[in-house]
């Protein structure tokens, strides 16, 4: 009887004897925290979007405008975290692996769209990429700015930050062992980035990937000015958000956002179990 | 696979890390590089593999001059300190990647590199864990599963540096023996780098010891012991002293007394000689101190003694010296203890 007794007790137990002090006053924090900052705005709008009842938000989520402007923020934020992907993984190589002058210069420089207003750097952009602008009118007939493209670039700009950040950091703590013990082996250059290295930068680029996508799904200051905002063509979601609202439809717009939110949490949902996988196989940090 | 190192030497920025280095490797042998760190042998270890390139000098493997051959051409195996395994791949991956790598003419079938990886995995007595991952076997486990990938891609030569480096001390003499062992199953010519003399001396054929960039002396277990060639070797391998002493007439003279000691051609030098290398003596002739402590070692004990030095060099400070003595010699704690070297070497200065 004690014995199953205090084997429940055990398992209702939250705090594990610990020698490390304030797990209480730390976890309250936490909890209070995240409550005021993440969970009460959220639950307002799902509250707001409730009043719609069901018919009234799929009639939203089924709206051609809704879905469109749907895929072109999700399809714009894919594209330019892929890009990043790639070339973000590549100037972080550079910055790690190389010395050369100017190297800390391009390093702080990797940081600016983080501090740069976005609405700075979208009308840059806007006048760069027009079919009139010094880059624009290079690809005419193809135009850049006041499509999907621009939109792209835009958020290629904005993301940038997110992938070298993270993989920097994890390419500095790569043994140099590791890429001789390939060379030993026979492999080339090639083999040992593609089969050595990058495998194991993959959770890295991984989290630098949700990043860069979580930020382009909510990028808005930049993108208005770049976008030409044409409804069905390049209209993003955070836009009709705003019109919505503009129209004092609060519960069209709430709707919206729950539906960004639930696929936003979905992919990175999805993201984070593949990390928690690799990182239980590999036991990578 | 013979070696031939040639007056190599190795400069990083302008910092000579190898000096006119030359030794010759016979095939089938086990050698051991040792030296304290920064003696180079590591930077000559890494030479030998075509990590790094030499400033000036050759390096022959056979008859065919690898001094400018890539690494990936010169077919080495080469384990690392910390193994260097790819974390991302279970054991038999890591092992079958140099097969894997291969240009596909000469690339065995996936059939055969798995059939050689599991002969490898029992050749070093893993079978079983081809489907772990490195974090998950032991650092011993890691180390063999390092020589099989190593040994995957059929090296000319085996390079192992500090191979028992960074496991613990059973594991390292339970290692040593295997790797002997396994050495003479496999009749690869072996290099490995060490700092520990213990391993160095028990395991390999031959021991290169080095110093600062130099080869100071290379020969068996028994030549660097019993027959060292220079102060540095004495000093570095097992236990010695020394004093400064001169030879006048036959005489080992120290501080112009003699010690019942001959010498050959007059000259002035330092005296070398091991604890075990004394005997006590009442006679006149003799080195004589006061014993400052004593420590129980196994079956003998050893004595520090002091040997006083009115002669003015070094502040007065006295010689300290260390000499085995009987287990029930009259040894006390601030006695005087006469003592000679019954073997021992001169070095000039």
């Amino acid at each position: 009887m004690t014995s199953s007794t205090a084997a429940t007790s055990a398992r209702w137990r939250v705090k594990q004897p610990s020698i490390i002090p304030g797990f209480g006053l730390t976890l309250g924090f936490s909890l209070a925290y995240l409550s005021l900052i993440i969970l009460i705005p959220i639950a307002g709008l799902l509250w707001r979007t409730a009043e719609l009842g069901w018919s009234g938000f799929f009639a939203i989520l089924s709206d051609q405008r809704t879905i469109r402007a749907l895929t072109v923020s999700f399809g714009t934020a894919f594209a330019a975290a892929l890009i990043n992907v790639v070339f973000g993984t590549l100037l972080a190589w550079v910055l790690t692996r190389y010395r050369f002058p100017g190297r800390r210069l391009i390093d702080a420089m990797v940081d600016l769209p983080f501090a740069l207003p976005t609405a700075v750097a979208g009308i840059a952009f806007a006048s760069l990429y027009a079919p009139n602008g010094w880059i624009g009118s290079l690809f005419m007939p193809f135009r850049i700015a006041f499509t999907p493209y621009g939109i792209v670039i835009a958020l290629i700009f904005i993301g940038l930050p997110f992938v070298v950040r993270t993989v920097q950091p994890i390419m500095e703590e790569i043994d140099r062992e590791v890429e001789e013990a390939a060379a030993t082996l026979g492999a080339n250059r090639f083999q040992t980035i593609f089969q050595v290295l990058l495998p194991g930068l993959a959770p890295a680029i991984l989290t630098g990937f949700a990043l860069a996508f979580a930020r382009g799904v909510g990028e808005y200051g930049s993108v208005i000015f770049i976008a030409g905002n044409i409804p069905y063509v390049s209209e993003i979601a955070p836009l009709l958000i705003v019109i919505r609202l503009e129209e004092f439809n609060y519960a069209g717009a709430t709707a919206i956002a729950t539906i960004m939110l639930l696929i936003s949490f979905a992919m990175l949902l999805v993201i984070n179990l593949i990390q928690a996988w690799s990182r239980r196989r590999y036991g990578y940090v | 696979m013979e070696v031939s190192i040639n007056n190599i030497r190795k400069e990083f920025d302008r910092f000579a890390a190898l000096n006119d280095v030359s030794l010759k490797i016979a095939s089938g042998e086990l050698i051991a590089l040792l030296g304290p760190s920064g003696s180079g042998k590591t930077t000559l270890l890494r030479l030998i593999a075509g990590l790094d390139f030499p400033t000036a000098g050759q390096i022959f493997f056979g008859a065919e001059d690898a001094s400018h051959h890539s690494v990936q051409d010169r077919n080495v195996g080469f384990v690392f300190q910390h193994y260097a395994l790819f974390r991302h791949m279970t054991v038999a991956e890591n092992i079958g990647f140099g097969l894997k790598v291969r240009p596909s003419a000469s690339r065995p079938s996936k059939t055969e590199i798995r059939k050689r990886v599991s002969d490898l995995l029992d050749m070093v007595q893993l079978s079983g864990l081809e489907k772990r991952y490195p974090n998950q076997l032991s650092g011993g486990q890691r180390q063999r599963v390092a020589l099989a990938r190593a040994m995957a891609i059929e090296p000319r030569i085996l390079l192992l540096d500090e191979p028992f480096g960074a496991l613990d001390a059973k594991v390292r003499k339970e290692l040593r023996r295997w790797l002997r062992e396994f050495h003479d199953r496999t009749g690869h010519t072996t290099v490995f780098v060490t700092h520990d003399q213990e391993e160095a001396l028990e395991l390999a054929d031959r021991v290169v010891v080095m110093s600062q960039g130099k080869i100071e002396q290379v020969g068996s277990a028994d030549d660097v012991y019993d027959r060292p060639g220079s102060p540095f070797v004495f000093s570095f391998i097992g236990e010695s002293s020394h004093l400064p002493v001169e030879v006048k007439d036959g005489t080992v003279l120290f501080q112009g007394e003699p010690i019942g000691v001959s010498g050959e051609a007059n000259s002035s030098g330092d005296l070398y000689f091991r604890p075990e290398d004394v005997e006590l003596t009442q006679e006149r002739d003799a080195l004589f101190g006061k014993v400052t402590a004593s420590r129980r070692l196994a079956g003998t004990r050893i004595a520090e003694i002091d040997i006083s030095n009115p002669g003015g060099s070094n502040n007065h400070e006295p010689f300290h010296v260390e000499i085995e003595v009987p287990l029930h010699a009259p040894i006390e704690l601030g006695s005087e203890a006469r003592f000679r070297p019954t073997r021992w070497k001169i070095f000039g200065r």
